[in-house]
């Protein structure tokens, strides 16, 4: 399971408790489910002292974790699939091309 | 500060169990301490002179402990008390008490409650186990017989 | 709740399931209000089938031995509905899996699960999972005794149990009652096969320590025939060698499949006989009344007479070119003369393998009621069954399946592709698997030929957990992740029957899935090229080995 790999920029992620919808740690100390809204820190040092601070602030949600993220065009884009997944959803029409008649 | 609480026993016993080690040393001492990799076959003669077996969950998910219970209760016919030492949850209190523990060690915050709960928790078992309830096929056999005794009572009457 | 004829509920199994719900809703609110920790919470929730994946909450209901009833099938539309995002994915170990699941939530969907006699215990944890059987059991013509007396027999005996909640790792049972084996008995944990002895009583053969995941391992046959009223103890002393010499010490070591490789067959089978006869004849002991009771409510329902062979069908198979091939590929012959076994294929073409929405299930459950006793089953290959069928029947259901998308004539072909949720949804994945399931339906989507390449099983994991059946795949594909690129390893030879069961070959390096598609096609063309009358793909891989197919694949690389 890929979740992060290496890179200068990080975020921190979870998922909330109640109902489990992917969230990002803010610039507040508050978590977001806007992808937008996470804080990156943009060196390892600074990552390391992001993701106690984010644990700290952690009760509603589950076991917060780092995110490799690259800058696009100043915006940033995590590294891995299974990150862009998460911030992305699926990458499939839930039904068949032709199946929206049966839905 | 570890409480041991009470399961079906009046009282829990005050020995301090022997490490296994010790205690085959000094077959003499009524408490040993079994850890979860050993057979309780190690404990031989010495059985009958036990008062207090402690048995260990290291982890709570290291479920080792419940066949060792279940040996000393069911196969080697061990009456005295069965404590459990150790990563032990209120969660898992119900599984405990139907492999035979009677007692049960518990840090911060005591378990209050919660063993005298876990007994009643579940009104049906689908196995025989140590602790004498009856499984649900063995009531669902003796209904039918004694519907069936009924139905020959009527007609002979 | 309507007929049923299978196992039903009593009292007794309402009031555990309902007290279980009445447990489960207690842990989530010790959750929700912080008394647990997720680290203490984690192990109950998945007792119970709750997941966390990428997006949400997963919920995976049992259902046992794949058996539905209309109004369960319905029941499950209603949750879809509700609850989820209107669909749900119905998956490999005759499960259902909702993808969008608020834990706060969760305790009234168990409720709703308990209100039709169903929930979601036990699939998940390190216990003993969801039983599973043969989809066409009691409709087959081909078996012993229908295997599902003997899956509701474990699943009683393993709800649960007290000793074995924690074993080393997870325990997947499964049960067969026919030589074609279509529970995959050899690639279980235990396998339990039951077929006569010479003197004609009914018993089991034993399978223990197969498997599918990193390691996979074909089971070995521990006892060849076990008496019906010892397979509790037997089962028991099984578990409880398992409970107490398994290894802890490595996850990727903990199942028996590697306690019964590394102490050897011989001795495992010493070590269960030695529990079992301390076991043996104690309150485990099945006696014939209990049995003969659970029997009894697998009793088929009354099928009318009727012709063997049906006029307008065959009328109808003359002309019609589809529904031919839909007759040859998604239709079954039934035990009971003009009646038929149907498979509604939810492997629509460009569909994510498995998935059916809420009104796709609700018209389903209309259907089952209209045309098959109001039965339906799951496969292991992610379709739905019909088991109950009138051959006069068979024309207006496959209208109104076309209807539906679950009519494409697929079943067993290379458009049957089986996948787990992969990438897409899955906490633990390297690789999405749902994806290039869409496009090689779709790259394979011609009917007429499909029918000409004849069965081919393709199978799809998004991980070495195997969830896709890849392993036992004519044709498995295992995702990987290679530095952040999803990649995807072929392999060829699997075969998931009683008979022939084989763990497929790696092929060869692994490939980028456009690359994978191609190397399927030119496999499939070899294959076409060189078959000899009557061979299926893996029987011309059998008898020409991997080399051309490696040739193929990877020799004339640019
Ligand atoms: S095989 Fe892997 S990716 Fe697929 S569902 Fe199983 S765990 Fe998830």
């Amino acid at each position: 399971m890929a979740k992060n790999l290496r890179g200068t920029h990080q975020i921190v992620t979870a998922n909330r408790l109640s109902d489990g919808v992917v969230v990002f740690f803010t610039r507040s100390g508050d978590w977001s489910p806007d992808f937008n809204d996470a804080v990156v820190a943009d060196d390892p040092a600074a990552a390391e002292t992001l993701l106690p601070r984010a644990r700290g602030a952690a009760t509603a949600t589950v076991e917060p974790y780092l995110v490799a993220v690259e800058l696009v065009d100043g915006a940033p884009v995590p590294v891995s699939m299974r990150e862009r997944i998460r911030v992305g959803g699926l990458t499939f029409p839930v039904l068949a091309a032709g199946a929206s008649r049966y839905a | 500060m570890v409480t041991v609480h009470s399961g079906s026993r009046a009282v829990p016993s005050a020995l301090s169990p022997l490490p296994l080690d010790a205690w085959l040393l000094d077959l003499t001492a009524a408490a040993v301490s079994l850890p979860n990799t050993a057979s309780p076959d190690l404990l031989g003669d010495g059985l009958a002179r036990l008062e207090l077996i402690a048995l260990h969950f290291p982890k709570f998910n290291d479920g080792r402990a419940y066949s060792q219970a279940r040996l000393l209760r069911g196969r080697m016919g061990y009456r005295g008390e069965l404590r459990a030492t150790g990563d032990v949850l209120r969660d898992q209190l119900p599984f405990m008490l139907r492999c035979g523990f009677d007692s049960f060690e518990k840090a911060d915050p005591p378990f209050g409650e919660a063993v005298r709960a876990a007994a009643t928790l579940f009104s049906v078992v689908y196995q025989p186990a140590e602790d004498n309830r009856v499984p649900a096929a063995e009531l669902r056999r003796l209904a039918t017989a004694g519907a069936m005794a009924a139905a020959a009572a009527v007609s002979l009457g | 709740m309507p007929d049923s004829y299978f196992y039903r509920y009593d009292a007794h199994d309402r009031a555990l399931v309902a007290e279980r719900v009445a447990q489960f809703r207690d842990q989530v609110a010790r959750r929700l209000s912080g008394d647990l920790t997720e680290e203490q919470f984690k192990p109950l929730r998945l007792t119970n089938g709750l997941y966390l994946q990428l997006h949400a909450y997963m919920l995976r209901v049992a259902i046992p031995y794949g058996t539905l009833t209309s109004g369960q099938l319905r029941a499950l539309a209603g949750i879809a509905r509700r609850f989820d995002r209107g669909y749900g994915h119905f998956t490999t170990r005759q499960n259902l899996q909702f993808n969008w699941i608020r834990l706060e939530d969760a305790p009234d969907i168990l409720e709703a699960l308990a209100a039709v006699d169903m929930h979601a215990m036990q699939t998940s944890g390190n216990c003993i999972r969801n039983v599973t059987a043969d989809h066409f059991a009691g409709a087959a013509g081909d078996e012993v005794e229908d295997p599902r007396i003997w899956a509701e027999i474990v699943r009683q005996w393993s709800t649960l149990h007290p000793e074995f909640s924690f074993l080393p790792r997870k325990f997947k049972i499964a049960v067969t009652g026919s030589p074609r084996d279509r529970a995959a008995v050899r690639v279980h944990d235990i396998g339990l096969r039951l077929h006569r002895d010479p003197a004609g009583a009914v018993g089991f053969e034993v399978i223990v320590g197969g498997g599918l995941g990193r390691t996979p391992m074909i089971g070995k046959t521990l006892r060849d025939f076990l008496p019906r009223e010892d397979l509790l103890a037997y089962l028991e002393a099984t578990l409880r060698v398992y409970n107490r010499y398994g290894r802890r010490d490595n996850l990727y070591k903990a199942r028996i499949k590697i306690l019964v490789h590394e102490i050897g067959a011989e001795r495992m089978r010493g070590e269960v006989d030695a529990e079992f006869h301390a076991l043996r004849g104690t309150a485990l002991r099945l006696p014939d009344e209990v049995i003969d009771a659970i029997a009894r409510q697998f009793a088929a329902p009354a099928l009318a007479a009727r012709p063997a062979r049906s006029e307008d069908v065959e009328r109808l198979r003359a002309r019609d070119r589809a529904f031919a091939r839909w007759l040859a590929a998604n239709v079954t012959p039934h035990r009971v003369p003009g009646y038929a076994i149907v498979t509604a294929a939810l492997k629509q073409l460009g569909a994510p393998p498995g998935d059916a929405s809420a009104t796709q299930m609700d018209a389903v459950a209309d259907l089952a009621d209209r045309h098959s006793s109001g039965e339906v089953r799951v496969s292991h290959e992610q379709n739905l069954i019909l088991p109950w069928v009138p051959l006069d029947d068979l024309q207006a259901l496959w209208r109104a399946l076309d209807a539906l998308g679950f009519a494409d004539p697929v079943a067993g072909r290379i458009g049957d592709i089986v996948a787990c949720p992969g990438l897409d949804y899955c906490a633990l994945a390297n690789a999405r698997s749902i994806p290039l399931a869409q496009r090689l339906s779709l790259r394979f989507g011609d009917a007429a030929r499909q029918q000409e390449i004849g069965e081919l099983k393709v199978r799809i994991s998004g991980c070495i957990n195997a969830c896709g059946h890849h392993h036992v795949g004519h044709i498995g594909i295992l995702g990987v992740d290679r530095n952040g690129t999803e990649l995807y390893q072929i392999s060829l030879g699997g075969d998931p029957e009683a008979g022939s069961t084989a763990i497929g070959e790696i092929l060869g390096p692994a490939l980028t899935e456009e690359r994978t598609i191609e190397a399927i096609e030119a496999m499939v063309d070899l294959y076409l090229a060189t078959r000899v009358a009557g061979e299926r793909f893996v029987d011309t891989y059998r008898r020409l080995g991997a080399d051309p197919y490696k040739e193929k694949v990877y020799g004339h690389r640019a």
